[in-house]
C-alpha cells in the first residue's frame, strides 16, 4: 500500500489548518497589541505602525506570509467544509447537535465566513489604501503630507477617521463577535489537531478562553474608544 | 478442603443397562498423560508448506475458537475462507465473556500447575469429560496468554507491570487473566486483529452476513457448505476440503439466555442430520449470577461476572416474614438485621463460600427461592451484597491514609472507590437495566442459561464422527464435562483454535495435498441446495398465523420449566412430547413475512428455530436417559439427604447421538470415559 | 404504561429511496429496552401481514457494537455510556414522538430499513488493526516485558472500542477518527505495536481517507455520544503517531 502524501490525507491537512491558525493567532495578537497603543499614546503607535509598514522583514518576508497564511486558511477550511459535507449524503430528519457539541464547533464555517466578509472591508478600508500609497505612489514616508515633514504620521488620523462612522463602527463590533466565536472553538481544536492533548491541555483552554473573548474584546473596546472620543 | 469419600455409588446396587449401538474410539494417545500431546504432536502427519495453499478450509463462526482458528491456518499457509452472521467477525458473542481466562501460569507462586488445572477442570466437570483433552488444554493454557499479551491484548497489570489475576469459582488459586470486565471482548479483538492480518494477505476471505445451513458430504468425507448471504437472500456453495464449526452453543434453546440474539444451533444441527454425533446435549450452565427477569417483554438475560463473587455476599432472608415483607415492598433489604440474613452459600459450603462452582451456586439459588425466600415481585431472585466488601475496603483504604477507621461515611466512601474501580462497569450496566443503584442497595440476581457444554462430539483430534468436519469451541461437547468452571471457556475456545485444531487437522489433510479444488457443481451440492432452498420456500410459502418468536418462546418456556436447573423423568417425557407438538404447529403455522430474497431477519430466525426445536428434544431425550445428578444436569430422583447432586458410576460415559429423522429416535453411542490421572471422588465444596 | 408515536425510516433495499413512516405503539413498560420496543412494533407488524423493521442487534449487553440506531436525533439515544441495547424506556415518556433513524454516512451505506453496512471499518482494520504475531505456542513469556499499569489501562480504555459506528454517526463530518484513533492508540501504547507503528498509522489513515469519511473538526460529539466513553485524547494521540510517521517514513 502507498503511502499518503501529508497534504492528501485527512490528518495532514487538519495540521495544516492549525498551524496556519496558530500563526494568524499569534498575527492577531500583536495586532492587538500595536492597535491597543493607540489608546494610550498616539506617538507610540504612529512610531510602531511606521516600523512595521515600513521595515523590510515584515513588509517583504513576514506580509507575504500572512497573505499565505490567511488565503491558506480559507481555502482549506471550504475545502474541508466540502469534503465534510459530502460525507454524509442524506442528512438526518432530526439531529440534536447540541447534545454533545458547541454552536461554535458546528458553524465554523459561518464564522469564518463572517471574519472572511469583515476582511473584505478591512482590506478595502486600510491595507488597499496602504499599498496604494507605499508602493504605487512610492511613499514611503509615513507623513500625512510627504511633502511637508512636521505633518506627522498619518497613521492615527487614519485609525481615527475610520471610527467616524457608526455603521462601520457596529459592523467592526460585529465581525469581532464572531471572531469570538471562531475562537472559542478554534483555538483549543489547533492544539488537538496538532496532537497536544495531555496534562496541559486544561489549562490551556483555560487560557484560550481568555484569548478568545479578551483580543475580540479588546478589538471592540478599541473601536468604541475612538468612535466615541474622537 | 476435599472429603475423603469415595465414589458414591448406587445405592440400590442396580446395574442400569442401556440399548447403545457402539462405543466410540476417542482416539487419545496411549502413554503418562503429562507426555500425550508432545508426543501425538511429533508422530502426525504434517503438509508441506507448498502444499498447504493448495487446501482450503472453511471456518464457520468468528468468535474466539472460529476466529483463532481461521487466523492460525492462514498463517500456516492453507486458504480458509471464514463465515459469520454477524456484520463483521469481530461482534460474535465471545466478545460478551466478561470475567476472565485461566492459565496455569502460576505467576501468584499459590501453588497453581497444569496438573492442579487438569484437576480442578476435571472435578469441576464432574468427572464427565475426557482427561487427556484436558490435560492437553491445561497444557497449552499458558501459550494462549504469551500469544494474547504478544498481540497486544491490554490484559490487567499491577503497579509493578506484570500481569494481574483474579479468582474465579471452583477452585483455590488464582490463575485467572482478566481485562477489566471485558476480557472476552479483547481476546476475541486479539484473534480478530490476527484474522484481520491475514485478510490483509488475502489468505482469508471472509464472509460477513453469511449463514450456513447445510454441510456437503462427498464420498463421506465433509467437502463444503451451503450458505445464504442475509442481505441479498443468495444461496451459495462453497467447497472446501475440510470444514471447521466453530459456531458456539444452543443455550438459545432456553429462547431467553445470556447468549447474543442470533446465537444458534443451526451449523451444528445440520451438522448432525449429516452424520455427526451430537453428544450431552441435556448439560447445560446455568450461571448463577443474572439479573432477573422484568416481564414478559423480556428479550434475553444479561450476565453478571462471576468475579462478583470474588466480593459479593450472596443471602436471602432468613425468616419467610421478611422475605414476604421484601416481596410485597413493604421492607428493605439495607433494614435487615446481620442475624436476619442467611449467607447460604457460606452457611452449606464453609470451604469455598460465595466461589463455588456455578451449577451449585445456581442450584442453591433455586433452592432458596423455591422453599420462599425469593426477594423480587416474582420471588425470583436472591441478593448479591457488596456492603461488607466496600466496608472492608474502606477500612483498609482509611487506614493506608491514616484517615478515621471508625468513621463510616469517609470509610464507606473509601469502599465505594475501590468496588467502582474493580467493578465499575458491572455496577453501571446494572444500574442501567434495573434502576438502582447497587452501591446503596444489594443487587438482585437470579441464574440463567449461559453455556452448554454439549455439543457435536468431538475425537482427539477435534473432528467429529464425519470426516474432514471439525467442531471447535462452544461447539464441540467440550472439555468441561458435565460443568464448565468459570473463565474455562475462552482458554477452550482459544487453546481448541490457536493451539489444537491447526495441527491436528493436518494429518488428515496430508491426505489432500493432491486432490485439488473440490468442485461445487456435483451432485451433492445440488441435492444439499435443493433442500436447503426447499425449506426456505417452505416458510417464505407457509403462510401461517404466529410469528417465529411465539414458537420459539414457546419452546423455550417447555425447556426451562421441564429441562431447566432441576429435572424429573415425567418432566422430561412430558417436555419430550411437547416439543414435538410445538414443532409440528411451527410447520403448519409459522408466518414468515416477506421473500427469500432480500435481508430477511425473520427467515433467518425461523429456520434456526426449527432446529431449536429439534435439538430441544434430544435434548430432553438425553436429559432422560442419564439417570444420575452430574454437573450441570440435576435429576429430582438423584440427590443426596443433602440436596446434593449424585453421581453414578454406570454413567460415566459420554452420550453421542446418531441422528435418525425425528430426534427421539435418535441412536445412542458411547464414549466410556477413564480415570487413570484423577481419583474420581464425591465432588465436595464443603 | 406508555404510548408512543415512532417515525421510523423505512427503506427497502440500499437501492431504494426511502423516507419517514410513522407507527404507533401502545403499553409500553418502562422497564423494556428501546429494542425490546421495536420487538413489539415488529411483533404487530409480522402479526399484519406487514414487513418488520431491519435492525441490527446481536448481544444485547452492549458489547458485541452490533446495534446501531439514531434516536431523537442522537446516537443510541439520549442516555450516555449506553448503547441502543441497554436504552431503556424511562428514558422517554407517555405520549412522545421518537425519530428512529439510521446510522448516516457515506462510508455507512444503507443496507434496508435501519440497517446500515460497517464494512468500511472492517477495511480500515485491515489495513494495520493488527500486530504481526504468528501463533507459535513459543511466544516469548506474557511477563517478559512488563507495562506500567499507567500505559495498560490507557491502552485497554481505547481498546474498549466497540467499533459500532456511533462515532460516525454523531460526528457532522462522518469522520472516524475516534474509532480509528482508538485502534491506533491502544498498539501505540504498548511496547509490542512499536515496531509496525509507522505503517500502521499510515496505512490505517489512508484507508479511512479512501471509505469516504470526513474531517476531525473536533466538535466532540463523537466522544460524548461514544458508549464506551472513548476519549478525544486518542484523536491528539493518533495525529501525533500519523505526523510523525509521515516525517519519518
Amino acid at each position: 500500500m502507498s503511502k499518503s502524501t501529508i497534504l492528501s490525507s485527512s490528518i495532514g491537512r487538519k495540521f495544516a489548518m492549525a498551524l496556519s491558525a496558530l500563526f494568524l493567532m499569534i498575527f492577531l495578537l500583536q495586532h492587538f497589541l500595536i492597535n491597543l497603543l493607540s489608546v494610550f499614546s498616539t506617538d507610540s503607535f504612529n512610531e510602531v505602525s511606521h516600523f512595521m509598514g515600513t521595515f523590510w522583514v515584515i513588509q517583504y518576508v513576514m506580509q507575504p506570509v500572512l497573505i499565505f497564511g490567511v488565503i491558506f486558511h480559507f481555502v482549506m477550511g471550504f475545502v474541508l467544509e466540502i469534503k465534510n459535507n459530502r460525507a454524509r449524503e442524506v442528512k438526518y430528519a432530526k439531529n440534536k447537535g447540541a447534545a454533545n457539541s458547541s454552536w461554535m464547533s458546528r458553524n465554523m464555517i459561518w464564522s469564518g465566513l463572517a471574519i472572511l466578509s469583515f476582511m473584505a472591508l478591512h482590506f478595502i478600508d486600510f491595507w488597499i489604501p496602504e499599498i496604494n500609497i507605499k508602493y504605487i505612489q512610492g511613499d514611503m514616508s509615513g507623513l500625512l503630507d510627504p511633502t511637508l515633514p512636521e505633518s506627522g504620521f498619518r497613521y492615527f488620523e487614519e485609525l481615527v477617521h475610520k471610527f467616524e462612522n457608526p455603521i462601520r463602527v457596529g459592523a467592526y463590533c460585529l465581525a469581532f463577535v464572531f471572531l469570538a466565536l471562531h475562537l472559542l472553538h478554534g483555538f483549543s481544536s489547533a492544539f488537538q489537531s496538532a496532537g497536544a492533548n495531555n496534562k496541559y491541555t486544561k489549562g490551556m483552554e483555560r487560557f484560550s478562553k481568555i484569548y478568545s473573548v479578551g483580543v475580540p474584546l479588546g478589538f471592540v473596546f478599541i473601536a468604541l474608544f475612538h468612535h466615541f472620543n474622537h | 478442603m476435599e472429603s475423603s469419600k469415595t465414589e458414591n455409588l448406587d445405592k440400590e446396587g442396580v446395574t442400569m443397562k442401556h440399548t447403545f449401538s457402539s462405543t466410540l474410539d476417542s482416539k487419545e494417545p496411549k502413554g503418562p498423560i503429562a507426555e500425550r500431546w508432545t508426543k501425538y504432536k511429533n508422530e502426525i502427519n504434517l503438509v508441506n508448506p507448498a502444499n498447504k495453499r493448495l487446501i482450503d478450509v472453511i471456518v464457520v463462526g468468528t468468535g474466539l475458537a472460529g476466529g483463532s482458528a481461521a487466523a492460525t491456518l492462514a498463517e500456516l499457509g492453507y486458504n480458509v475462507k471464514a463465515f459469520c452472521f454477524q456484520d463483521s467477525p469481530r461482534r460474535a458473542h465471545s466478545i460478551a465473556a466478561q470475567g476472565g481466562i485461566n492459565a496455569a501460569k502460576n505467576y501468584q507462586g499459590d501453588g497453581d500447575s497444569t496438573y492442579r488445572l487438569f484437576y480442578d477442570t476435571v472435578k469441576g466437570g464432574d468427572y464427565r469429560s475426557r482427561e487427556s483433552n484436558v490435560y492437553r488444554l491445561a497444557e497449552v493454557s499458558a501459550n494462549i496468554i504469551d500469544q494474547c499479551v504478544a498481540q497486544g491484548v491490554p490484559f490487567a497489570r499491577d503497579y509493578g507491570g506484570l500481569l494481574d489475576n483474579r479468582s474465579f469459582g471452583g477452585v483455590l488459586v488464582s490463575r485467572t487473566f482478566y481485562a477489566k470486565g471485558q476480557t472476552g471482548q479483547q481476546l476475541l479483538l486479539g484473534a480478530y486483529s490476527a484474522m484481520n492480518r491475514q485478510i490483509g494477505r488475502g489468505k482469508i476471505k471472509v464472509y460477513n452476513r453469511h449463514e450456513m445451513l447445510d454441510v456437503v458430504i462427498v464420498d463421506g468425507k465433509a467437502r463444503g457448505i451451503i450458505a445464504r448471504n442475509l442481505v441479498t437472500g443468495e444461496i451459495e456453495r462453497h467447497s472446501a476440503h475440510a470444514v471447521v464449526l466453530g459456531t458456539g452453543g444452543y443455550g438459545n434453546v432456553f429462547f431467553l439466555s445470556t447468549n447474543a440474539m442470533g446465537s444458534n444451533v443451526t451449523a451444528a444441527w445440520k451438522a448432525h442430520k449429516k452424520g455427526a454425533y451430537f453428544a450431552n446435549p441435556c448439560y447445560t450452565q446455568i450461571h448463577p449470577t443474572c439479573i432477573p427477569v422484568s416481564g414478559d417483554h423480556q428479550s434475553k438475560l444479561t450476565l453478571m461476572s462471576e468475579s462478583l463473587r470474588n466480593d459479593g455476599r450472596i443471602w436471602v432472608p432468613k425468616h419467610m416474614k421478611d422475605a414476604i415483607a421484601i416481596r410485597e415492598g413493604k421492607l428493605k433489604p439495607t433494614q435487615l438485621t446481620e442475624d436476619d440474613r442467611d449467607y447460604y452459600l457460606e452457611r452449606r459450603y464453609p470451604a469455598f463460600g460465595n466461589l463455588v462452582p456455578r451449577d451449585v451456586a445456581s442450584r442453591a439459588a433455586k433452592e432458596r427461592c423455591d422453599a420462599g425466600f425469593g426477594v423480587n415481585a416474582t420471588g425470583e431472585a436472591v441478593y448479591l451484597d457488596f456492603a461488607a466488601a466496600i466496608m472492608r475496603y474502606g477500612k483498609e483504604q482509611a487506614f493506608i491514609k491514616g484517615l478515621d477507621e471508625m468513621n463510616e461515611t469517609i470509610v464507606r466512601e473509601l469502599g465505594k472507590e475501590i468496588v467502582k474501580a474493580k467493578y465499575g462497569n458491572l455496577f453501571q450496566m446494572y444500574e442501567k437495566i434495573v434502576d438502582e443503584n447497587p452501591y446503596e442497595t444489594p443487587m438482585m440476581i437470579y441464574p440463567a442459561v449461559h453455556y452448554t457444554m454439549g455439543g457435536v462430539w468431538v475425537d482427539y483430534n477435534l473432528q467429529t464422527t464425519v470426516p474432514g468436519l471439525y467442531a471447535i469451541g462452544e461447539a464441540n461437547f467440550s472439555d468441561h464435562g458435565a460443568n464448565r468452571l468459570g473463565a474455562s471457556a475462552l482458554m477452550q475456545g482459544l487453546a481448541d483454535g490457536y493451539f489444537v485444531l491447526p495441527y491436528t487437522i493436518g494429518d488428515y489433510l496430508s491426505n489432500d495435498i493432491r486432490t485439488g479444488t473440490i468442485p461445487t457443481d456435483t451432485k451433492e451440492f445440488d441435492e444439499a441446495e435443493k433442500s436447503v432452498q426447499e425449506n426456505i420456500n417452505h416458510f417464505i410459502n407457509n403462510k401461517g398465523s404466529k410469528s417465529v418468536d411465539y414458537f420459539h418462546k414457546k419452546l423455550g418456556k417447555v425447556m426451562w420449566e421441564k429441562c431447566g436447573m432441576s429435572r424429573n423423568e415425567k418432566d422430561l417425557k412430558e417436555a419430550i412430547e411437547e416439543i414435538s407438538l410445538i414443532r409440528k404447529e411451527f410447520y403448519k403455522e409459522v408466518m414468515v413475512p416477506g421473500t427469500a430474497n432480500e435481508f430477511n431477519e425473520e427467515l433467518a430466525k425461523a429456520g434456526r428455530v426449527a432446529d431449536f426445536l429439534e435439538l430441544g428434544e434430544l435434548f430432553a431425550k438425553d436429559a432422560l436417559l442419564r439417570e444420575e445428578s452430574a454437573g450441570g444436569h440435576f435429576r429430582d430422583e438423584h440427590q443426596t439427604s443433602e440436596g446434593e447432586a449424585m453421581r453414578r458410576k454406570e454413567f460415566q460415559f459420554v452420550s453421542a447421538w446418531e441422528y435418525k429423522g425425528e430426534p427421539k429416535d435418535a441412536v445412542l453411542h458411547k464414549e466410556e470415559l477413564v480415570y487413570e490421572n484423577i481419583e474420581v471422588k464425591e465432588r465436595s465444596y464443603k | 404504561m406508555m404510548n408512543l408515536t415512532l417515525k421510523i425510516w423505512r427503506q427497502k433495499n440500499a437501492s431504494d429511496k426511502g423516507s419517514i413512516v410513522d407507527y404507533q405503539v401502545s403499553d409500553i413498560s418502562p422497564d423494556m429496552s428501546f429494542l425490546e420496543m421495536l420487538d413489539i412494533l415488529n411483533n404487530q407488524l409480522i402479526e399484519k401481514g406487514d414487513s418488520p423493521v431491519a435492525f441490527d442487534h446481536d448481544c444485547r449487553e452492549g458489547i458485541c457494537g452490533m446495534c446501531s440506531l439514531y434516536i431523537n436525533g442522537e446516537a443510541h439515544g439520549p442516555d450516555r455510556k449506553v448503547t441502543t441495547c441497554q436504552l431503556h424506556m424511562r428514558k422517554f415518556k407517555d405520549g412522545d414522538t421518537i425519530y428512529i433513524e439510521p446510522f448516516r454516512a457515506k462510508g455507512f451505506p444503507v443496507i434496508k430499513d435501519l440497517v446500515v453496512d460497517r464494512g468500511a471499518f472492517d477495511r480500515i482494520q485491515h489495513a494495520g488493526g493488527f500486530i504481526s504475531v504468528n501463533t507459535s505456542g513459543n511466544t516469548q513469556d506474557a511477563n517478559a516485558i512488563p507495562i506500567s499499569k499507567h500505559d495498560a489501562d490507557k491502552a485497554m480504555d481505547a481498546a474498549t472500542c466497540i467499533g459500532c459506528g456511533a462515532c460516525v454517526a454523531s460526528c457532522k463530518n462522518s469522520s472516524a477518527m475516534l474509532f480509528v484513533s482508538a485502534k491506533v492508540s491502544q498498539y501505540a501504547l504498548l511496547p509490542q505495536g512499536q515496531i509496525e507503528a509507522t505503517d500502521r498509522v499510515l496505512n490505517m489513515v489512508q484507508q479511512m481517507d479512501e471509505e469516504g469519511f470526513g474531517n476531525c473538526t473536533n466538535t466532540g460529539a463523537c466522544e460524548v455520544e461514544c458508549p464506551k466513553g472513548i476519549s478525544l485524547e486518542n484523536i491528539a494521540r493518533m495525529n501525533r503517531e500519523f505526523m510523525k510517521a509521515s516525517i519519518k517514513s
